[in-house]
């Protein structure tokens, strides 16, 4: 039991650390809190299925165009709506909300409800680990979601636009002054976002069906995540995943699997409660949370 | 030749700002105009049931229970708490009601103040620990209340679980069905109206403009966020209580994204922080929505759309804008 425990909640913290990292990216950079994340991800879900079915696309390029439109769903949600209301927590969060939810609604009325929504496996078959069957789509989700943070750190490190995403997370004044364009790089942080999600889609959604209330689940995920760790800090995301994906495994294996989406409550209020800030959030601590 | 829009206040206007004033009947009939048409018309509608039907009579009545929720939005966004889940208040008033009727057999008389009162109490034990939270943040956690809920009530298989508690007690007669929403809205919306700008409501506005200024006048603004919360509970749990014996019904349904979004549409349409806005936004957007039921979910699509062009297109809400045109006249000044 206990080997299968370690396995499983290794896979388990990947996917809500790929789920979350997302929606965190995004906040962490422009601020903003990006409601519609749980819908794109959703769409995401449904683009692949259509383009693999409708279109007969391969697999691979699906994937590639579904994550390339998603970036730039992202990208034109900023310009088209945010630009406009930027700056007001209050509209921001109630323009992003209702993007989701129409859109989430909108494949409801569509009949996107059945299921027959199934995104494929990218290769079947399983492997054992330490007397594990563990099958090859998790493997590659932890594999998938070390390589997105690996990239992740270099690209904030390395590359122009992820410093600039980085200097106007710390100080968006200094960054404006420096020549780093404040919009365009919010707008870009919303698209990154988006794209991180709608890859965290592509390699989860096949393990089980393409559901709408997964949408406001992932939403879900996200934040319980994002307030566990810190909303803002990428350590604090993982630190988290690990701390609710193995709680959450443990709960499954030694109470009942009804109760796992009961530790997301628990361990958000119990947070709360004792250190409002996340366990890893450091910054806006005073400012904007407390 | 350039002009500019020039907005002046009528003289009335100024005249009848402070009530003493007032010096002849059409200037107490400028006052109390804006305020007695809709209490009549409020009024005068349950009677009219031989004209307009039945079926748009308990649209009335949803409309007063969607308005009697955004006007507790409203009161929490006067506080700076914005809330993407009034869905907790109306389902927490909702099962207690449900309940207390199912397994005590009380009557709605009794279980309807209780389910307020308790499910007033129990969203506001539970938002507690996040009162410190501010904007956003607060938000965030405010949206994941009503689906984890509805989650919990699913997997642990209480309260019915996924069935609900059905044949419940229904109300009484149908004046009752129609009268006591009305009454419910008219003391909500004027009583909120008073409270906000009473000294108790200038420290709530006054922490949602400046916390940080309220506190260092040594008033504890969780204390004061608290009580505000449960004031805009109890309003939100006495619609889920109410409609609780209304449909008969209490199940999952009742922490529905619905009763989250809909209020907040009508607070955003009418315009925030007026509480005659949010009640004016789901009048108009109630009805409208009754006649595209025939839709179905892509109502949820038409509410979204409408927030979002009303949040981008028309910041200031409906009710500024009709005041606005009420209390002042413009014209066009040739600016060279």
């Amino acid at each position: 039991m206990l080997p299968s425990i370690i396995v499983y909640g290794l896979v388990n913290s990947v996917i809500l650390a790929l789920t979350a990292i997302g929606f965190s990216l995004t906040f962490g950079i422009s601020g903003v809190a990006n409601f519609a994340y749980g819908a794109f991800y959703i769409f995401s879900g449904f683009l692949v299925w259509m383009l693999l079915n409708y279109l007969k696309f391969p697999l691979l390029l699906a994937i590639i165009v579904t994550i390339g439109v998603v970036g730039l769903l992202g990208f034109v949600t900023y310009w088209v709506i945010l630009l406009r209301v930027r700056g007001i927590p209050l509209s921001e969060v109630i323009a992003t909300f209702a993007l989701g939810v129409g859109i989430l609604e909108l494949f409801r009325w569509m009949g996107f409800v059945t299921y027959e929504f199934t995104l494929p496996y990218l290769k079947k078959g399983m492997i054992m680990i330490a007397g594990v069957p563990l099958d090859y789509q998790r493997l590659f989700i932890v594999g998938i979601g070390l390589a997105l943070v690996l990239f992740l750190y270099y690209f904030t490190h390395y590359t122009r636009i992820g410093l600039a995403f980085r200097g106007i997370a710390q100080n968006e004044r200094t960054a404006i002054s420096l020549g780093i364009k404040s919009d365009l790089t919010a707008a870009l942080s919303l698209a990154f976002g988006s794209a991180m999600g709608a890859v965290a889609a592509i390699v989860i959604l096949p393990l089980g069906i393409i559901s709408i209330n997964t949408g406001y689940e992932v939403l879900l995920i996200a934040v319980a995540v994002g307030i566990v760790g810190g909303l803002e800090s990428v350590p604090g995301i993982l630190v988290a995943s690990l701390i609710l994906g193995y709680a959450q495994i443990i709960t499954g294996t030694y109470f009942k699997p009804e109760w796992m989406t009961v530790v997301y409550l628990a361990a958000i209020v119990l947070v709360l409660a004792i250190k409002p800030s996340g366990l890893f959030g450091k910054f806006k601590e005073l400012e904007e949370r407390v | 030749m350039k002009f500019r829009k020039e907005r002046l206040d009528r003289g009335i206007k100024a005249r009848c700002e402070d009530i003493f004033a007032l010096s002849s009947y059409r200037e107490i009939s400028y006052l109390l105009f804006p305020r007695v048409l809709p209490v009549a018309l409020l009024l005068i509608l349950p009677l009219l049931q031989g004209v307009i039907g039945l079926y748009w009579e308990k649209v009335l009545m949803i409309t007063c229970m969607i308005s009697l929720l955004a006007l507790s939005w409203d009161l929490m966004a006067s506080v700076g708490l914005i809330s993407l889940g009034q869905a907790l208040f109306f389902g927490a008033g909702a099962y207690i009601t449900g309940y207390l009727n199912y397994a005590f057999k009380l009557p709605p008389i009794i279980t309807i103040p209780l389910g307020t009162v308790g499910g007033a109490l129990f969203s506001t034990l539970l938002l507690l620990p996040v009162l410190r939270l501010r904007g956003v943040y607060f938000a965030i956690v405010t949206l994941t209340f009503p689906l984890l809920l509805a989650r919990f009530i699913e997997t642990t298989k209480i309260l019915g679980g996924t069935e609900g508690i059905s044949a419940l007690s229904p109300l009484p007669n149908v004046w009752v069905e129609l009268y006591v929403p009305v009454f419910a809205l008219l003391i909500c919306l004027f009583g909120f109206r008073r409270l906000i700008n009473e000294d108790y409501g200038l420290v709530l506005q006054g922490i949602r403009d400046n916390d940080r200024a309220v506190m260092s006048g040594a008033i504890n603004i969780y204390w004061y966020k608290a009580q505000a919360v449960f004031i805009a509970g109890v309003a939100g749990a006495f619609a889920g209580a109410f409609m609780t014996h209304y449909y008969r019904f209490v199940g999952m349904p009742a922490f529905a994204m619905d009763y989250s979004i809909l209020p907040l549409t009508a607070a955003v349409l009418g315009g925030v922080g007026t509480f005659a806005g949010p009640t004016i936004g789901a009048f108009i957007l109630m009805p409208l929505s009754e006649s595209l039921r025939a839709v179905g979910t892509l109502r949820v699509v038409f509410y979204s759309a409408i927030l979002i062009i009303c949040v981008v297109g028309l910041p200031e809400g409906i009710f500024r804008y009709i005041r606005r045109k009420y209390h002042q006249f413009e014209r066009m000044v040739d600016v060279g």
